[in-house]
């Protein structure tokens, strides 16, 4: 009976808006588009299997956003930041570019990062924190720079204007 | 006098192309990736050992203001070379550095007339203006031009092998880009000098009193986020009737040991130094940044 009524409240409530899963914040509605990445996918899968696929991708960007909120100089800027979106988001994106088989579902880099205040050397810190992560997965040090080369560009949109 | 007044308006007129900053935020130092910040040239700018790059001294960015210090031994076969220096960076836009260096001529002074370890001095004070670009993250490279004038303590000796001066300007302007798909940092300069040996030999020469466009290059792979690999070249010009002056060539190791230690050996080959061929040694370099 109570499969049945779950079924039925599914149904009767109104289709979930793309742009927040279960367990995040509320976010502005905005226009899903993999363009919202910002930066062209690698082809092939060489970038991804050097990642260790989904499950690397997965392990890099948990321990990242853990350091980030954790790290005494880029701390702050995370402090009120929706942890669970942002892992779900960085996944994506990371999966995404390095062709690991993702869509990319999380705004653009200007809007996500309005505000935020981030400054070069805040940028600097989140690359040496990416960095560690990389390394801790045992990224190849050149698949690292190959990778940060698609998120380098993206510098212009996060730091505050 | 006429030469510093020289140099003093160059360096006024780059710094007045400085964009106007109207960050209200305090200044906060610090912050530059690993290495970014390159090594102090043997003239004292930022760069390679033996040429400057498009970088600012110190570790700040264009929110910050940096310091760095240098101490550079350079051992080839038959001289000594000793450099110590310092820089400060401002905005990660505008660099003045200092550096004074010693030239050692050891057995070599006796067979030159000059005494066994006659010693050239020189002082060196550089500027540098980032003009447009990022050495990682933008479209366009680093871009940076810069002065260094240049007073050799030696003047009467420099004078009688040939030189027609004892200070002199270079001009210099320098591109650098780190690729990061391929790890590999590319930076090259032009230069407009007359400098015999960096100067340590007096400015022009009896074959020739005239500024000559050099270049000069490095080329760096980068191992791991403290450890770059790579080589340099400098040309050089051969203003000198009893002295032939070569090209320069190294191949170079730096490794950041921290966040403000950069210690960097190299092999250099530095040709034909004041009549002796065959200057091959070693380079040794500690820097300091903030």
């Amino acid at each position: 009976m109570s499969i049945l009524l779950s079924l039925f409240l599914l149904q009767a409530a109104p289709v979930a808006a793309p742009n927040a899963m279960p367990g995040e914040e509320i976010v502005e509605p905005y226009t899903v588009d993999n363009r919202n990445a910002g930066a062209v996918p690698f082809t092939g899968d060489g970038m991804a299997k050097a990642f260790h696929g989904q499950d690397g991708i997965r392990r890099i960007v948990d321990r990242m956003v853990d350091t980030n909120f954790a790290d005494p100089v880029i701390g702050e800027i995370f402090a009120n930041q929706d942890k669970v979106r942002l892992k779900r988001t960085i996944f994506e994106q990371f999966c995404y570019i390095l062709n690991a088989g993702c869509s990319y579902t999380g705004r653009d880099m200007a809007t996500a990062h309005k505000d935020m205040g981030v400054q070069k050397a805040d940028m600097n810190r989140l690359v040496e924190v990416l960095q560690g992560a990389m390394t801790a997965e045992d990224v190849d040090f050149q698949a690292q720079n190959r990778f940060l080369s698609k998120l380098a560009p993206m510098r212009r949109e996060v730091l505050q204007k | 006098m006429d030469l510093i007044r020289h140099a003093l308006t160059t360096v006024l007129a780059f710094t007045a192309f400085a964009p106007p900053t109207v960050d209200a935020r305090p200044l906060r130092n610090g912050g530059k990736l690993l290495l970014a910040n390159g090594i102090s040239s043997l003239e004292g700018a930022s760069g390679g050992g033996l040429t400057p790059w498009a970088v600012i001294a110190g570790n700040e960015t264009s929110d910050g203001m940096g310091l760095s210090a240098h101490g550079t031994v350079v051992e080839v076969k038959d001289y000594d070379y000793q450099s110590a220096g310092a820089a400060i960076g401002w905005r990660d836009r505008v660099e003045i550095s200092y550096a004074h260096q010693d030239f050692n001529t050891n057995e070599i002074g006796l067979a030159l007339g000059l005494g066994k370890d006659y010693a050239f001095s020189q002082d060196v004070i550089g500027a540098k203006l980032r003009v447009a670009g990022d050495l990682v993250y933008d479209a366009l490279p680093a871009i940076a031009m810069g002065v260094q004038y240049k007073k050799n303590n030696n003047a009467t000796i420099v004078r009688a092998i040939g030189a027609q001066h004892d200070e002199g300007v270079d001009y210099y302007a320098s591109v650098s880009r780190l690729f990061l798909s391929r790890s590999i940092l590319l930076s090259g300069t032009a230069r407009l000098t007359k400098a015999n040996q960096l100067g340590i030999l007096g400015f022009g020469g009896d074959k020739h009193d005239s500024y000559s466009l050099q270049f000069e290059g490095s080329a760096a792979w980068q191992l791991s986020r403290k450890l770059a690999v790579g080589g340099e070249y400098r040309s050089k010009p051969d203003n000198l009737g009893i002295a032939r002056e070569d090209d320069w060539f190294d191949g170079f190791v730096a490794y950041a040991v921290n966040r403000h230690v950069t210690a960097s050996v190299a092999y250099v080959d530095l040709g034909s130094i004041a009549t002796v061929k065959n200057q091959r040694g070693v380079f040794l370099q500690l820097q300091a940044a903030f």
